[in-house]
């Protein structure tokens, strides 16, 4: 669904991706983990074309994204859910929807979005950045899922949340990944949430991949003890 | 004077007040609409004011050589002509010109003054270098009497329910449109607002289209108050700045109640004063409120 091919990406002098391949299938969860710094932030943009990649390529189903601006992407098929959520604080949580049905081919607001996330029912008319940490990163997952996406990019979905509402979050992942069969890329520091969502997990170091396992081969005391150093 | 008298003279120079007040306010309105969403200062929007008026001078002209029968119709269509064409010179122009300047604030300042003084050369080359006055409508011409000694006149009534109009469907578009959500969250978030997919540019491009046809209303409505030169808009500029400064450039409520205060202020003071000494007070008074209030200025925003 998503094939990624040497991708370099810099800032200015300095390049911090440097050659990422990835191949990643439909109804697949696959989870980049790796500590601060390690280039995660930067993978994402590049993948969603915030910042421009120096070298390599990025398909979404078939089709050469690499030099398209963002919101070609979203048409693509790409929906992107930022570190930091970035919900448009003064516009109501149901604009904040209709903003991710900008990017949608059917333009048709998908009706099991308030399923998904009841807590947003309740919440239509207020506005975005008056809801709490845990309710504006549903929101952005919302958004996201509003364009009814191929592919799913998370960054740090589970940054500053309580844990019962990373519960909510991990769950909701798994339905869509099963009910619509998209492809959900995520990166995390928290090993508990990964775990529980993961098909297979990448682990980023440097800008580089250095593993690359499927859920059964995953040794989670090795990863721990990449994540504390 | 006896106190009815006084009070009389006060309701009618407040009428004309409002007439100033409407085209400050179409003026303001487009420059913040603009500025709100791209943080850019269009110097040249005079120059659309300009544009808006010339369309109903043409309009009429057209009108008298060639269908004087339709004299008393042309000046609907030619506001609706003014507000398209204003809106396509400026699309153009941001496509051409601003675009490119986005992430250089001076430059696009010193590009649109530019701009503005080649549009002047234009209107003076092409047009007419003197000033130019639409015929108006018999429709429009006169006044009517709710009390004996107070009239008012039906252009300022017209222009008021123009701008009544406009500023209704500048709020409608912004708060209830797709559209609108579109600009809102452009100018909230413009890296984000691509990520969702939407294309900024082109938001940018309808922006500044939108604002610059606000600006031909304003011209249009200028036209039955006053006669069209080619620095007509340059005067009004500074105005505008004003209205906008005062008022806040983020609050629609605002630039209202600044374009209001401006107007009633300059048109009772004149009654008393040389205008010039009533534009001198005006100044005063606003530079004295704004060192106590500075929150009324441009708040400073930038691209990101
Ligand atoms: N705008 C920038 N200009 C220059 N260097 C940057 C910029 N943004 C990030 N970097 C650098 O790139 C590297 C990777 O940063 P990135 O934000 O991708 O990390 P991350 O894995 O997302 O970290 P975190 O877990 O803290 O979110 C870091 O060394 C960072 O200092
Ligand atoms: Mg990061």
């Amino acid at each position: 669904m998503i094939e990624v091919n040497d991708l370099h990406v810099s800032y200015g002098q300095s390049e911090v991706i440097h050659g990422v391949n990835l191949e990643a299938k439909e109804g697949q969860i696959v989870a980049i983990m790796g500590r601060n710094g390690m280039g995660k932030t930067t993978l994402f943009k590049s993948l969603m074309g915030v910042i421009r990649s120096t070298s390599g390529s990025i398909k979404v189903g078939g089709v050469d994204v690499t030099k398209m601006p963002s919101y070609k992407r979203v048409k693509q098929g790409i929906a992107y859910v930022p570190q930091g959520r970035m919900i448009f604080p003064s516009l109501t949580v149901w604009e904040n929807l209709l903003t991710g049905l900008e990017g949608s081919r059917t333009g048709k607001f998908p009706t099991d979005i308030f399923t998904l996330f009841p807590v947003l029912a309740e919440m239509k008319t207020r506005r975005g950045g008056n809801l709490s940490g845990g309710q504006q990163q549903q929101l952005a997952i919302a958004r996201a899922l509003a364009a009814e996406p191929k592919v799913l990019l998370l960054d740090e979905p589970t940054e500053g949340i309580q844990p019962s509402v990373i519960k909510d979050i991990a769950q909701v992942l798994l339905k869509v990944r099963d009910s619509r069969r998209i492809t959900i890329i995520v990166s995390e520091q928290v090993l508990s949430f990964t775990m529980e969502i993961l098909d297979r997990l990448l682990v980023i170091e440097g800008g580089r991949f250095t593993a690359d396992e499927p859920r059964d081969k995953v040794d989670v005391g090795e990863v721990r003890r990449l994540l504390a150093v | 004077m006896s106190l009815n008298e006084v009070g009389s003279m006060i309701a009618m120079q407040g009428f004309s007040g409002l007439s100033l007040f409407t085209v400050l306010l179409l003026m303001a309105l487009g420059l913040a609409i603009i500025f709100g969403q791209m943080g850019v200062i269009n110097m040249a929007h005079g120059e659309f004011m300009a544009i808006g008026a010339y369309v109903v001078y043409l309009f009429s002209q057209l009108t008298q050589n060639y269908a004087p029968g339709l004299r008393e119709v042309y000046f609907v269509p030619a506001v609706v002509a003014a507000f398209f064409v204003a809106g396509a010179v400026g699309y153009v122009v941001e496509m051409l010109l601003i675009r490119r300047l986005y992430k250089r604030p001076l430059d696009t300042l010193l590009a649109t003054w530019g701009l503005s003084l080649a549009m002047q050369q234009f209107f003076r080359s092409f047009i007419n270098p003197k000033e130019v006055s639409a015929e108006l409508p018999e429709w429009l011409l006169g006044a009517f009497n709710p009390t004996p000694s107070i009239q008012v006149p039906r252009n300022g009534i017209f222009v008021m329910g123009l701008t009544i109009l406009v500023s209704a469907g500048v709020y409608l578009l912004m708060l209830k449109s797709r559209w609108g959500i579109r600009i809102r969250a452009t100018t909230q978030n413009r890296v984000m607002s691509s990520a969702v997919g939407i294309n900024t540019d082109r938001v940018d491009r309808f922006t500044f289209a939108l604002g610059c046809g606000i600006a031909g209303l304003a011209g249009a409505a200028f036209t039955t108050i006053g006669s069209t030169g080619p620095t007509s808009g340059s005067l009004y500029i500074v105005d505008t700045f004003l209205v906008v400064v005062f008022g806040g450039a983020a609050n629609l409520i605002g630039t209202i109640a600044s374009a209001f205060s401006i107007a009633q202020a300059q048109s009772l003071l004149e009654f008393f004063l040389t205008s010039a000494m009533a534009k001198v007070l005006t100044l005063m008074t606003i530079i004295v409120i704004l060192m106590i209030r500075p929150q009324g200025l441009f708040t400073n925003k930038l691209r990101t």
